[in-house]
């Protein structure tokens, strides 16, 4: 297990290098960070020397191996749109958007694992059919679409939600609808196709034999061995989630790190777009290490050896 | 005679398959009384799995049911609710299935699932339920029993699991154990041990027995009744006795005829090979169904042939004595 965890994480290290080269050369290839510090209406000779003083004329390798030298020892430089240093900046975004990110997690559970039971256990009939439709709508619709669809049904039609901002908990109810539901389809694809499969195997039939309630049936003798697999992609999904929160923050206005990158990314905000980008990475893949250690702690065949 | 602890009369069931429907089981009657064992016969994919299956309310969803009368105690199943089914289900009537590397939950330990129908069906508390589970696993002849509550499925081996199978259908006391080919699955060498503990068990506790086995040297030590299978039908139903010294169906002669003799019976004779081949049971078959091996058929056996009895005897074939 401390091999396969030690293994993992050098994996997941690997992975966040390669993200941070990728979206180092892709920014420094889509402007001119030199014109974007400078401002609108910079003289040549300016851009020039700001270029020199930020080391911007140097071979990409070269500045790539500046700024991860900076980064491993905690300096992600300072904003040059909000003039703070990026890291106290994403630091103080950063639980706006975990915090939406577990909320659409939850919902998204929430709503597959009882829909994804229902159309196992009612397998081929209406309500499987009613299931699917409702995870083929979650999956073809846009999630901003969505969210236009619940602004104009909640605060416009019945004003119940307020449309943008962070300030209480009622700004959160329609960003995690928003971006549970788009996750809710996967979610529910997978417990039917497990609780199909496990409703067949022979040990749910000994459990029936028994004499036990359905209820005990499905939900203690099946779904717990359906659900092994949902753990594993809840950590997937929370980081597509922190993903998607970059379009949902910025619709309503969330003040998280999503919003952040939107922000940063309109006004060419180098230092800050990087560092977001590389932080969600890291979480992403310490979220599927910790999906995997997750999984293996469930199966008594891999904790119990 | 007392009232059988199970009656089965006209049991039918049908599979729907991608190739259209299976008659698995047509019209087949049997009953059992208590402390009896009744020994279920017959080829491999004559029906006997889907004929427990079909009495414990079991059948996979592709199959329907139809039966004229299934009782249990004489409460008629097949009219009862599924909570009066399952306040019977591992409680009065338990199963033990074919295959227990499968048969028992990956997720949870050995002693959750000995425990879960007793305490459910005799309202025990976990202490209780817990020692009842020690005091079978002991019977099975588990050494430490007590430190197997704690394992999981896995860390055990194919005969354990077979033995835990046995003291979980023993949990509630029941009054009929339907066993369905318990040691197939098994070693050769560890089969006998567990079909002796089964037989010393049913004897010791009083439990009808109805027991699916191609072990023709088994039937013949253990069974009280024997019901041969074929294609879907009970072709021959009697005492052991009258079965082994006197088989009236062609197709039961056939497999008499299969065992060595007495003396070089070697243990776990399986039953033997009848040449030709069983017809397919997808559509419906007319007629007797063994016609195409039978080594008296004639023309009129492709009528349904009768049904012939003599005392408890009953056999499906137009000869009165082959
Ligand atoms: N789940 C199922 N789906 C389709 N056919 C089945 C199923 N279970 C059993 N059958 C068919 O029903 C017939 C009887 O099977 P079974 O009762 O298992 O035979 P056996 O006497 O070997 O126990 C066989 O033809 C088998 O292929
Ligand atoms: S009915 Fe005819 S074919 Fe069938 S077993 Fe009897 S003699 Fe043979
Ligand atoms: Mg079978």
């Amino acid at each position: 297990m401390a091999l396969f965890i030690i293994k993992r994480l050098g994996l997941a290290l690997l992975v966040a290098l390669t993200v941070s080269i990728i979206s180092f050369v892709l920014l420094r290839t889509s402007g001119d960070a030199a014109i974007a510090i400078a401002g609108e209406g910079a003289r040549d000779i300016d851009i020039e020397a700001i270029r020199q003083a930020y080391g911007l004329d140097r071979p990409l390798a070269v500045q790539y191996l500046i700024w991860l030298g900076q980064t491993l020892g905690g300096d992600f430089g300072q904003s040059l749109y909000f003039k703070t240093d990026v890291v106290d900046l994403v630091l103080a975004k950063a639980p706006v958007t975990l915090l939406l990110g577990l909320l659409s997690l939850a919902f998204a559970l929430l709503v597959a694992i009882p829909l994804g039971v229902l159309a196992a256990v009612f397998a081929n009939s209406w309500i499987d059919r009613a299931a699917l439709a409702v995870a083929v709508f979650g999956q073809a619709m846009p999630n901003f679409f969505f969210a236009l669809l619940l602004v104009m049904l909640f605060s416009i039609t019945f004003r119940w939600l307020p449309v943008s901002g962070s300030g209480s908990w009622l700004h959160f109810v329609m960003p995690t609808v928003a971006l549970g539901y788009y996750a809710a389809p996967a979610f529910m694809r997978l417990v039917r196709a497990g609780m199909v499969e496990v409703l067949s195997a022979d040990y749910v039939r000994t459990a029936r034999a028994k004499g036990l309630p359905t209820r005990t049936v499905v939900f203690k003798h099946a779904l717990r061995n359906a659900i092994v697999p949902v753990v594993a992609l809840s950590a997937v999904q929370l980081g597509y989630l922190l993903g998607g929160s970059v379009v949902i923050e910025t619709i309503f206005a969330l003040d998280g790190l999503g919003f952040l990158a939107y922000q940063s990314i309109t006004h060419k905000d180098f230092p800050v777009i990087q560092a977001v980008v590389v932080m969600l990475s890291v979480i992403y893949v310490l979220l599927t290490l910790l999906g995997d250690i997750a999984n293996a702690w469930l199966d008594p065949r891999i904790r119990v050896a | 005679m007392t009232r059988p602890i199970l009656e089965v009369a006209n049991l039918s069931v049908d599979i729907r398959t991608a190739g259209g429907t299976l008659q698995a089981v047509r019209d087949v009657s049997f009953s059992v009384g208590r402390g009896e064992t009744l020994c279920l016969v017959g080829e491999s994919g004559c029906g006997k799995s889907v004929t427990s299956l079909a009495i414990m309310d079991l059948l996979p969803r592709a199959a329907t049911r139809r039966v004229s009368r299934l009782a249990f105690d004489g409460v008629d199943l097949a009219r009862s609710g599924k909570g009066a089914v399952n306040a019977l289900r591992g409680n009065r009537m338990a199963m033990i299935f074919q295959e227990p590397m499968t048969a028992l939950n990956p997720a949870y330990t050995i002693g959750d699932q000995l425990t879960e129908g007793y305490r459910r069906h005799k309202k025990a508390g976990a202490a209780e339920a817990r020692e009842r589970a020690v005091h079978l696993l002991e019977k099975v002849g588990i050494a430490a029993a007590g430190d197997r509550l704690g394992q999981y499925p896995h860390q055990l081996s194919g005969g354990l699991r077979q033995r835990i199978m046995i003291a979980m259908a023993l949990m509630c006391g029941p009054d009929l154990v339907i066993a369905d080919e318990p040691t197939t699955a098994l070693d050769v060498t560890i089969q006998a041990q567990i079909l002796r503990l089964l037989a010393e068990l049913q004897r010791e506790l009083g439990i009808a027995l109805v027991l699916i086995t191609h072990d023709l040297g088994v039937v013949g030590r253990i069974a009280d009744r024997v019901a041969v299978m074929y294609a879907g039908e009970v072709v021959e139903n009697g005492t052991a006795a009258e079965i082994f010294t006197h088989p009236r169906h062609p197709y039961t002669q056939g497999l008499m005829d299969c065992i060595p003799l007495p003396g070089r019976t070697k243990p776990g004779e399986r039953l033997g090979v009848i040449p030709g081949v069983v017809p397919s049971l997808v559509g419906g078959i007319q007629g007797c169904p063994f016609r195409d091996r039978c080594p008296h058929a004639r023309p009129v056996c492709a009528e349904t042939p009768p049904v012939k009895t003599q005392g408890e005897h009953a056999w499906r074939c137009i000869l009165e004595d082959a």
